[in-house]
């Protein structure tokens, strides 16, 4: 599986996935505002990459225009998702259909309600063979139960017949993963996949997902704002604060040395060997609102750097380090910091 | 599936001796039939005879033990104005209620439901619109006030239709059935829309948009069964409504159903015949209830939990 994909999927070179310049506008009742503002990365087949950033950020925005379920409130107005090479912003939806579970899939962070609460959960993971390979429902479900065994759902031939209400949070998001890789797409999005989960369930879950993706050769995109998941699991990331893309790179050397205040902080604020009594280090302050992302860098009213060039312009990406890039004017006093 | 049944049918018991006890109550409160039938010079001797041929003439308590007893032998005694038995006519009357009723409740469920989540699927778009317009407009138009056009219009002016009565082909259905649709009609397109946008919004709209799924799909395999909770709930109180007898339909375009014929009894004092209709509209209103609750335990697998055995 990992070495003979067929010559029609992308070679190694190309990545499964290309987002470049990513813009998302959301409709609100005080006028349009900028979710997603320039957003760029890729990720190759077998490879993780982890979009972490705090709620709001954009993140899960990104994750929805990449698959084509962004609310009608939401547009995207610019740059390129580029699946095997196709932008699939350009297709007509059609064609998106068709690239919808062979190719690109997610799997959403609330299990009970991405799970129709009102169809037998074996007819719901058969589905996409309904769809996409015209199975029949006999065939269907039989694919059904060998995924559900294959996510560890005990009994799955009886199980194939429960409602989503009869499963526990965790069965529950193996089901959802089952669903999402059952045409072994190329590209999977996880939203936040353990967050409601507890902490046992949570690893049982990541170990799933890495073992299926090793099997089915998947690039993935994990959505976070869990850091210890990105340390453990991913191999890239992609540190998003108001929209924006402040900085990424492989996963080991930006942990290691942070070229973005936003990301210093968030590092400095894992609770590690915090001193008991005193309180744990924060990013002070909050960020800002969609509606008033200020003109310079995003990150102004939080940085500790901040001085005037920061009001004025707005820091473009630029490289720091192999294979890495971040969006500071002053990344360089980091590594002094 | 059966203790949910059994449930819900013991629990419409109770409710439903409660009509009957009220139906008599209520029959005798409306004034004296011997008043009414027998001429003003007739003598107290007259009076006396009418009073002890039709029952009248016992107590209170005994009358009622023996509606209680006849109609639980399905006797609900004669009629005063036409002489036959009450039951028989109730029987006749009500199929020709229940067939308006059906025709007009698969009609409007059917078009609510295709225009409502034809609607729902864009909220806001030109199509959404109009369909709101439209069934807002249906909604609020007098029944009374569209019989009457209707006759004046297709009937009177263009000759189109039948203005009244129940002889002759499919025509004669289409105004009386067009009355009776177009406030259901409304109501349900509003409905259906309001439950399909909460619906497809939902994220496992959004699970089976990804895996491929076309609209209509979507609306029809996924978010329709999930909407469909407050559309059988007023459905089954509109249709509540229809079977209680349409009056004024049947008024206007002469159709011998059971609304007409509880009105001439409660105007004649008829006790037998009003007694009978009250009674099986009772029922059918009960069993009607019961209807839309078994279609929403099987509808929706958590209802069919969540009833205890």
């Amino acid at each position: 599986m990992t070495t003979t994909s067929p010559p029609t999927r992308s070679d190694a070179d190309t990545p499964a996935l290309d987002v470049e310049g990513l813009c998302v506008e959301l409709s609100t009742p005080s006028g349009t505002v900028r979710a997603v503002d320039g957003v760029s990365f890729s990720v190759r087949r077998g490879r993780t990459l982890a979009l972490l950033g705090e709620s709001g950020c954009g993140k899960s925005m990104t994750a929805l225009s990449v698959v084509g379920l962004l609310d009608p409130a939401a547009a995207v107005t610019g740059g390129a998702v580029r699946v095997r090479g196709d932008d699939t912003l350009r297709m007509s939806p059609a064609q998106r259909r068709r690239l919808a579970g062979p190719v690109l899939s997610i799997v959403f962070q609330d299990a009970l309600t991405a799970l129709n609460p009102v169809q037998p959960v074996g007819r719901q993971i058969g589905e996409p063979f309904r769809i996409h390979r015209r199975l029949s429902r006999r065939q269907a479900r039989e694919k059904a139960i060998e995924l559900m065994t294959r996510v560890g759902i005990p009994e799955p031939r009886q199980r194939a017949r429960s409602y989503p209400h009869q499963f526990s949070g965790g069965m529950r998001q193996r089901l959802l993963i089952a669903m999402a890789v059952a045409l072994a797409p190329d590209v999977l999005i996880a939203d936040e996949p353990t967050t409601a989960l507890d902490v046992t369930v949570q690893a049982q879950i990541m170990r799933l997902l890495r073992d299926l993706q090793d099997e089915r050769d998947m690039a993935v995109v994990l959505i976070t704002h869990d850091l210890a998941v990105v340390a453990q699991r991913a191999d890239d990331v992609v540190v998003m604060y108001a929209g924006t893309v402040v900085e990424n790179g492989p996963v080991r050397d930006v942990f290691a040395a942070p070229r973005h205040p936003y990301t210093r902080g968030l590092l400095d604020s894992v609770p590690e060997d915090s001193v008991r009594g005193r309180p744990l280090p924060a990013v002070p302050g909050s960020p800002p609102e969609l509606s008033a992302v200020p003109a310079g860098c995003v990150f102004q009213a939080r940085c500790p750097l901040v001085r005037e060039r920061c009001v004025r312009e707005r820091p473009v990406p630029r490289p720091a380090g192999e294979g890495r890039s971040a969006a500071c004017h002053f990344s360089e006093e980091l590594d002094r910091a | 599936m059966i203790p949910f049944l059994r449930t819900r049918i013991l629990s419409s018991a109770v409710p439903l001796v409660c009509v009957v006890l009220g139906v008599f109550f209520l029959a005798r409160m409306t004034g004296n039939p011997v008043d009414l039938y027998l001429p003003l010079s007739a003598t107290p001797e007259q009076r006396a005879e009418f009073s002890a041929a039709h029952g009248f003439d016992l107590s209170i308590p005994v009358q009622l033990w023996n509606y209680l007893t006849d109609a639980a032998h399905l006797d609900f005694g004669t009629s005063l104005r036409t002489g036959r038995p009450a039951g028989e006519m109730v029987f006749d009357a009500f199929p020709v209620t229940l067939q308006l009723a059906g025709v007009t409740m698969l009609l409007a469920v059917t078009g609510a439901v295709l225009v409502g989540s034809l609607a729902a699927y864009r909220p806001n778009s030109p199509i959404d619109r109009i369909a709101s317009l439209l069934s807002m407009t249906a909604a609020s138009i007098p029944d009374f006030w569209f019989a009457v056009m209707g006759v004046l219009v297709f009937g009177v002016s263009l000759g189109l239709l039948p203005t009244s009565g129940t002889i002759g082909g499919p025509e004669i259905w289409v105004l009386p059935v067009a009355t009776l649709l177009i406030r259901p009609f409304g109501v349900l397109v509003q409905v259906v829309r309001g439950s399909m946008v909460t619906a497809l919004s939902a994220p496992y709209v959004k699970i089976a948009r990804s895996k491929g799924a076309t609209p209509r799909r979507v609306v029809f395999g996924h978010a329709l069964r999930n909407a469909v909770t407050p559309v059988l709930t007023v459905a089954g109180d509109l249709a509540v409504g229809l079977v209680n007898g349409a009056v004024i339909v049947e008024t206007i375009f002469g159709w011998p159903g059971i609304g007409k014929l509880m009105i001439d009894s409660i105007l004649q004092r008829d006790f037998a015949v009003l007694q009978a209709a009250v009674l099986m509209t009772a029922v059918t209103i009960f069993a009607l209830n019961i209807l839309v609750d078994v279609c929403h335990a099987l509808t929706d697998p958590r209802v069919r939990q969540a009833v205890p055995a």
